[in-house]
């Protein structure tokens, strides 16, 4: 209960956040931090617009999206709090779930029978498909080291001791920041601030959707960040008690938008060819940390 | 026995009727006997299901020896399935052939293959001697056949059926060498003894003899790479037959395999890797396969492939718990392995009918024609797409809980294995994930392209959804669907019979399936059900907020261009060309172009045909070197009567003076041995 107040509480801040580091390192002084979530609220003020193209599937894909999102933030535990739902093989069903929501995106892109939107639908299926390895190498090297198989089991029972166990800490955390851009279709892969169709992956998808449902998808982003973020913090942060645990699950929070806000100023997008190369070097850094997990419980020697 | 006697007659009377009865009548002597062979069959499987298992001992003669007929309980979920398929596929099949009404023949022909296949393969799973397993495998080889040539005036058609034709028999001689080589040795054609003989002997010759056995069973599966009839098999055939073959045929190539893990005795570990690895192949290439095919069927009949790699994952997981004593990993693995075998035929099924209604709407099953079918079809486009997600694999529906055992039974097996078999376990977990994810790029684009925007290409007839009848069996297949998505449990509960069979002749403790495995589906059923209850509250949420907004209906974003011609509409093949490009080295795929030469425009065209590289390697190159080789000796058919009289002297003479020329070689070497 506890990660789900907390996640929904650091999304209406963590895109501010974003926003105005890009602004101020280029020099502006930028929006408010609170203002995607005025945006979101004038949104769903709208009315909405609707091609004659699009059938009941693309009505009904945001809220499918929105409610897949959701439902993965209910898996992601809080330090010792687990989440709603916790089970062994969790992440499993974190995974799968998120997947219905791409899934009802894509199709829901392609109804509306435009080639831009085709486009878009066409790279999300590949990038997504190629990030999934990552993540599930990740999650059973950590199972592997710990000898648990859900969320809040692996994160309670992951003791940071030894220089190797810090350092797959460390690239788990870069391998589950790489994913959550990719995700929320950021740099190096995605440009949210491109203005050419051609070069859009995410943004081109949602481009017909309108009023009440583009708002569902914004919040939807918006809620994916926070949930990522929370991952990575629990991943340092497993065992430590309440009064610790919440500011400095706020500051890594803050930390991790600041972190996301330069990236994006300093790094241009990679050409279109080379963005499935980059994917797949994060299962390669996977597979680094499955060998040191094989290192650790002493099976590879 | 009485049961049998009545079958038998009631068969027998169904097949002198058909002929000869009018055509609605012969609708319903099709659709009762199926039925009734269904009800006789399916009550002892639910019996054995819950524990009794049932065993009849017909009275041989000389030539056959006893006939045992056992139904336990792996037969009993694989005979359960196959007649709610076959249930499913009469009654979609009845209002399919409507439109053949003028092929009395040929109708009659196909009712009574349909009648033969169905019996067949409910035998099969019952049968436990080895002349009469191979008389009823050739019996449903045979009638599958027939039943997929029902269009023989088409030439692909006919090419198809007797590739099929030829690669069964291919399966059957394997088939053959195995039961054969064990009778010989035994005397016996009764499992029974080929598991003594098992267990007396070496465990080399037992790995040898299962995987005789298991390359006759795979190619009848469709493993890589014995697949390559399937592609052509399953789109030649007419719809309901498509979902008959893929649902249940290549599934009892899974029994085979089976039933031999559970008779012969073998290192559970060593076969559990060698499946493990043949499957892996199999699931990664039929999906990749898939996703480049234009044709409906034959992208649904790659996905086949993959489906058995999947089912073949989770038996060699099965096998490598047997073997190494780990009870987590052996009941997930035959437990998701058994759930998927159904949860396939299900949805694979429900796919081919729908694909059927398209190519009935339209005449046409090329992927790039079609588009925007959701307006004139939408129950079939609903039908199609709750299968499209079952077959993902994504929650809350049935193919995400089979998938979820296989892994689940993975990842609570890291501790007990050793370092070889974690680096498969690993190897497993990453095919199944590449796989899930493939399959969704590739049932997005086949759910997109053909229902979804707007059509590609003009049709001559009207496009209207199918009667409501004829959808029946699809709603009843998604209802099973969805349940089997939601109660997850109940099927844990009801496969830990079968599953069971397999650690008693193992050897191991007697299995239970424990609370804590029943507690991780019941948090499963509870994530799927508020998945639903979610969506629904945010539906209730946005038509509250939305109701008195204002809502629009205007055209698609188009840039300023609001003129489009609906050719300008992304294709499958443009959607999979990021893909095809990123992985090339594994496909084969021809390119017909011509390109605009000079400064003025001017027509050009570009075509593309994906085709099978193992195909080519495997089929095509061995097959046109030996036919090239033949070919040196054509001169032997000249065609003149007087040589072919020559040579049949010849023969006669060889054949008379051979035994002669034998005798005295032997007296030369006698008096040459006893200088």
């Amino acid at each position: 209960m506890l990660s789900l107040i907390f996640i929904i509480l650091a999304s209406i801040f963590f895109t501010g956040i974003i926003s105005r580091t890009k602004s101020i390192s280029s020099g502006r002084k930028g929006p408010g931090v609170l203002q995607p979530i005025f945006d979101v609220i004038r949104l769903f003020k709208k009315g909405a617009v609707y091609s004659h193209t699009t059938s009941f599937v693309f009505r009904i894909a945001p809220t499918i999206y929105f409610a897949s999102v959701f439902m993965a933030i209910l898996v992601v535990p809080f330090g010792h709090s687990q989440g709603i739902i916790s089970f062994s093989g969790d992440f499993i069903f974190f995974a799968y779930i998120l997947g219905i929501g791409k899934f009802f995106n894509i199709i829901a892109a392609m109804d509306t029978g435009s080639s831009f939107e085709g486009m878009g639908a066409s790279r999300e299926a590949l990038y997504s498909m190629l990030a999934e390895p990552a993540f599930f190498l990740v999650m059973g090297s950590l199972g592997l080291i710990t000898g648990h198989s859900s969320f809040h089991e692996i994160y309670t029972s992951l003791h940071l001791g030894s220089s190797i166990t810090y350092s797959i800490a460390t690239l788990a955390a870069f391998v589950l920041l790489m994913i959550a851009m990719i995700e929320n279709s950021r740099m190096p892969i995605d440009d949210p601030k491109t203005h050419l169709e051609l070069t859009m992956i995410h943004e081109v998808m949602i481009l017909d959707n309108s009023g009440f449902d583009l708002g569902l998808i914004l919040t939807a982003g918006y809620l994916k960040f926070a949930m990522y973020s929370a991952l990575i913090f629990n991943l340092f942060v497993g065992t430590i008690s309440y009064e610790y645990a919440i500011p400095l699950f706020f500051a890594t929070q803050f930390a991790m938008a600041v972190l996301i806000g330069i990236i994006e100023s300093f790094m241009a997008r990679t050409r279109m060819n080379h963005n499935a190369q980059i994917i797949v070097v994060l299962s390669s850094v996977s597979l680094l940390i499955f060998f040191g997990a094989l290192l650790i419980s002493e099976k590879f020697i | 026995m009485l049961l049998i006697n009545s079958l038998l007659i009631t068969v027998g009377i169904a097949f002198l009727i058909i002929p000869i009865i009018k055509l609605k009548a012969q609708a319903v002597v099709v659709f009762a006997t199926t039925l009734l062979v269904a009800i006789v069959s399916s009550i002892p499987a639910i019996k054995s299901l819950t524990g009794e298992s049932l065993q009849i001992i017909l009275q041989g003669n000389p030539i056959f020896g006893d006939i045992p007929l056992k139904m336990d309980a792996l037969s009993g979920w694989f005979v359960l399935l196959i007649n709610f398929t076959f249930i499913t596929g009469c009654i979609y099949g009845i209002y399919y052939m409507r439109s053949y009404q003028e092929q009395r023949n040929n109708l009659s022909l196909h009712a009574i293959n349909f009648i033969i296949l169905h019996v067949s393969i409910v035998s099969l799973c019952v049968i436990q001697n080895s002349l009469l397993f191979l008389i009823a495998w050739e019996l449903m080889a045979l009638s599958a056949f027939l039943s997929l040539i029902f269009d023989h005036n088409k030439q692909s058609t006919i090419k198809a059926g007797l590739n099929y034709l030829i690669q069964s028999h291919v399966s059957i001689i394997f088939l053959m060498i195995g039961f054969i080589w064990v009778a010989v040795q035994t005397g016996s054609y009764d499992f029974a003894a080929i598991r003594a003989y098992s267990f007396t002997h070496s465990e080399a010759i037992s790995t040898v003899i299962f995987l005789l056995f298991f390359t006759g069973f795979a190619i009848k599966a469709g493993f890589v790479p014995f697949h390559t009839w399937l592609p052509y098999a399953h789109p030649a055939a007419p719809s309901h037959i498509s979902g008959i073959m893929s649902g249940v045929l290549i599934k009892i190539g899974i029994y085979g395999i089976l039933r031999m893990l559970l008779i012969l005795h073998i290192n559970y570990t060593t076969i559990g890797i060698f499946i493990l690895s043949v499957s892996i192949i199999s699931g990664l290439y039929g999906v990749m396969l898939a996703i480049l095919q234009h044709n409906l069927k034959k992208l649904l009949a790659y996905h086949s492939i993959e489906n058995i790699g999947i089912i073949g994952i989770g038996i060699g997981a099965g096998c490598i718990g047997l073997g190494t004593n780990i009870q987590i990993l052996s009941v997930m693995g035959f437990s998701g392995a058994l759930l998927h075998t159904l949860n396939h035929s299900l949805f694979k099924s429900l796919l081919f009918y729908a694909a059927g209604n398209v190519y009935q709407a339209t005449h046409s099953l090329d992927i790039e024609k079609l588009g925007g079918l959701v307006k004139k079809m939408p129950q079939t486009t609903i039908l199609f797409l709750i299968a499209a997600l079952a077959i993902s694999g994504l929650p809350p529906f049935n193919g995400f809980i089979s998938e979820f055992l296989i892994y689940s039974g993975f990842i609570n097996s890291f501790n007990g294995v050793g370092i070889f078999n974690l680096v498969w376990i690993l190897l497993s977990i990453i095919a199944l994930v590449l796989i899930g994810g493939l399959a969704l790029m590739c049932f997005t684009k086949a759910f997109g392209v053909v229902f979804l925007g707007n059509s590609r290409s003009e049709f001559s007839t009207e496009i209207t959804e199918r009667p409501f009848l004829q959808l029946l069996p699809m709603y009843m297949i998604s209802i099973f669907i969805i349940f089997i998505g939601l109660y997850p449990q109940l099927f844990l509960n009801i496969l830990s019979m079968p599953v069971a069979l397999f650690h008693i002749n193992g050897r191991l403790p007697i299995l239970e399936i424990s609370t804590s495995q029943i507690a991780i589906l019941n948090s499963v059923s509870y994530g799927s059900w508020g998945f639903i209850v979610v969506i629904l509250l945010i539906f209730l949420i946005r038509r509250q907020i939305t109701n008195k907004k204002q809502v629009v209906v205007a055209s698609t974003w188009g840039c300023g261009y609001n003129a489009p011609i609906h050719k300008a509409q992304y294709t499958a093949s443009s959607f999979v060309k990021n893909y095809s490009l990123l992985l090339g080295p594994f496909f084969l795929i021809h390119k017909k172009q011509k390109n605009v030469v000079g400064i003025f425009p001017a027509e050009s065209n570009f075509e593309t045909h994906p085709y099978d590289k193992l195909e080519k390697w495997l089929i095509d190159i061995p097959i046109s070197r030996f036919t090239s080789f033949l070919d040196q000796f054509r001169f032997f058919q000249n065609g003149k009567l007087q040589f072919y009289i020559l040579y049949g002297i010849v023969f006669i003479s060889l054949i008379v003076s051979i035994p002669f020329v034998y005798r005295y070689l032997l007296v030369l070497l006698n008096f040459l041995k006893n200088l």
